[in-house]
């Protein structure tokens, strides 16, 4: 075999390596050196949190280069960066300045309303959004080497990336102990892609990591979303918006590897100062609802 | 029983316990130090290296891992567990481990769209064996000691220093267990010693 690049193994391995770990947002490159510092596996670019897309409304579109540039140059960990859903052209151009992964994400205004990014057909991996096993499936099936739960961004509230978290888990579990004559009507039922329900069925799990995303504002928040299953965290608002950043990175990067030591994660949530505030989702409009945005 | 135990504080932990599972050997995920004294070999798995270098210094992993390979136990890093076992991380930030005579570049074949997979030809393996490369980092020098098991383009990405075996690439990605074997006989032979 020869070298190749941007293979599915290349692709997928790369969010494996990340596992049990924390991806945390930056808007500079100050606060990516903070991130690295206290110990995250990855730095996702951004103009904007996602608190302050909310705040500041408009259209949200993919971050300034520069931005992307300075944090590229400011770390050693992997840089990820936003896309908006369809825009291949902005997928395109975080490719060509090297960023690691990118988020082909509902954070961002959608670029396009009916299509995501062909995935497959680019040499940088993708993570992508999901509340179900349906749209887990057609994510996988454009090519996305990697999951995160939608949960409800820049709301400092859990409840959405739970329920996201657990719908996923439970259909998972149902596949996999379905026979096989009702695996197709299964695929129409959740519009899943019957090929990859298949790959889900024989192997009894995921094809690709699923981290948890979307509302994680505390160490305890954290450690839950590991405990049901999450591959790893995205910590978004939650870091920077909260009293002492350092500190409250670092306590999220131990909560989520030790996940099931409940002095520790008390240990560590004592002193952090106050979380970001947060954000009742029943007190949201519906089309302010980011996790709403593609299908 | 061999009993092999794969350091569990970030990175792709379960895709060694699976692979070591399927030769027959016990596997434990370790996440405290004291777990060191129920194995017999010791993996560092892939992930970041920084993000478990500072979980390996605030959880006090680094005496006791040191302590563990002083015994002549055998420790297998990949990719980021190759990093964390050099002494020398070419100046440009402090080494972790400080047990390996080598010196690496980190990140040394690049960003992840230069990751690659590639057949490889492996000292002490008879076929070349599929081998992913993941913002993979190389081995620029190595000291009189360790012994260079495979390059590609011309830079070294697996070597051996007594009880210390290190690759660049993941072994644990693929079907393809040889490399794993010749840590599992490092172990093996180890115990047999004894």
């Amino acid at each position: 075999m020869s070298k190749l690049v941007g293979t599915e193994t290349v692709k997928r391995g790369m969010a494996q390596m990340q596992k049990g770990g924390v991806i945390m947002d930056v808007v500079n490159a100050e606060q990516a050196r903070i991130a690295e510092a206290a110990g995250a596996v990855a730095v996702m670019a951004l103009e904007r949190v996602p608190s302050d897309i909310r705040a500041a409304g408009g259209v949200a579109r993919m971050a300034d280069p520069r931005i992307v540039e300075e944090v590229l140059n400011a770390v050693s960990i992997p840089v990820m960066a936003k896309a908006r859903i369809g825009h291949i052209v902005e997928a395109r151009v975080l490719e060509a300045m090297g960023v690691d992964y990118i988020d082909e994400s509902e954070v961002l205004t959608p670029a396009d309303e009916e299509f995501h990014i062909l995935k497959s057909e680019y040499t940088v991996p993708f993570v992508c959004g999901c509340r179900d096993l349906g749209e887990a499936a057609r994510r996988i099936g454009e090519g996305a080497s990697m999951l995160r739960t939608k949960g409800e961004p820049g709301t400092g509230n859990i409840v959405e990336a739970v329920r996201h978290m657990r719908k996923v888990q439970a259909q998972v579990r149902k596949v996999t102990v379905m026979s096989d004559d009702e695996l197709m009507t299964e695929a129409k039922n959740l519009g899943a892609p019957y090929e990859v329900l298949k790959q889900i069925k024989e192997a009894g799990k995921l094809p690709v990591v699923n981290f948890a995303a979307g509302g994680i504002a505390t160490p305890a928040d954290a450690a839950l979303m590991m405990q049901l299953g999450a591959d790893g965290v995205f910590v978004g608002s939650g870091i920077f918006k909260s009293e002492n950043p350092e500190k409250f990175a670092s306590s999220i990067v131990q909560a989520t590897t030790y996940y099931t030591d409940y002095e520790l994660i008390g240990k560590l949530s004592k002193e952090l100062g106050s979380p970001m505030k947060g954000i009742d989702i029943s007190k949201l409009n519906p089309q302010e609802r980011m996790q709403e945005r593609g299908w | 029983m061999t009993t092999i135990g794969v350091l569990d504080l970030q990175g792709a932990t379960i895709e060694h316990i699976q692979q070591l599972e399927g030769l027959g050997v016990d596997a434990l995920l370790v996440k405290k130090p004291e777990q060191l004294q129920q194995i017999d070999g010791l993996i560092i798995p892939g992930g970041e290296s920084t993000a478990i270098g500072k979980m390996m210094k605030r959880y006090d992993f680094i005496e006791p891992i040191q302590q563990f390979a002083s015994l002549g136990k055998p420790i297998f890093g990949t990719c980021a567990g190759l990093v964390l076992l050099a002494k020398d991380l070419g100046g440009a930030e402090d080494s972790h481990l400080n047990l390996m005579d080598i010196s690496v570049q980190r990140n040394g074949f690049g960003r992840q769209r230069d990751s690659f997979e590639i057949d490889l030809s492996i000292k002490g393996i008879d076929q070349p064996v599929p081998a992913v490369f993941i913002r993979a980092p190389y081995i620029e020098s190595v000291g009189n000691n360790v012994d260079v098991l495979a390059t590609h383009d011309d830079k070294i990405v697996a070597a051996k220093q007594n009880n210390l075996l290190v690759s660049s690439f993941h072994p644990e990605l693929t079907d393809d267990r040889h490399f794993l074997q010749l840590f599992i006989n490092m172990v093996e032979s180890k115990l047999q010693s004894q």
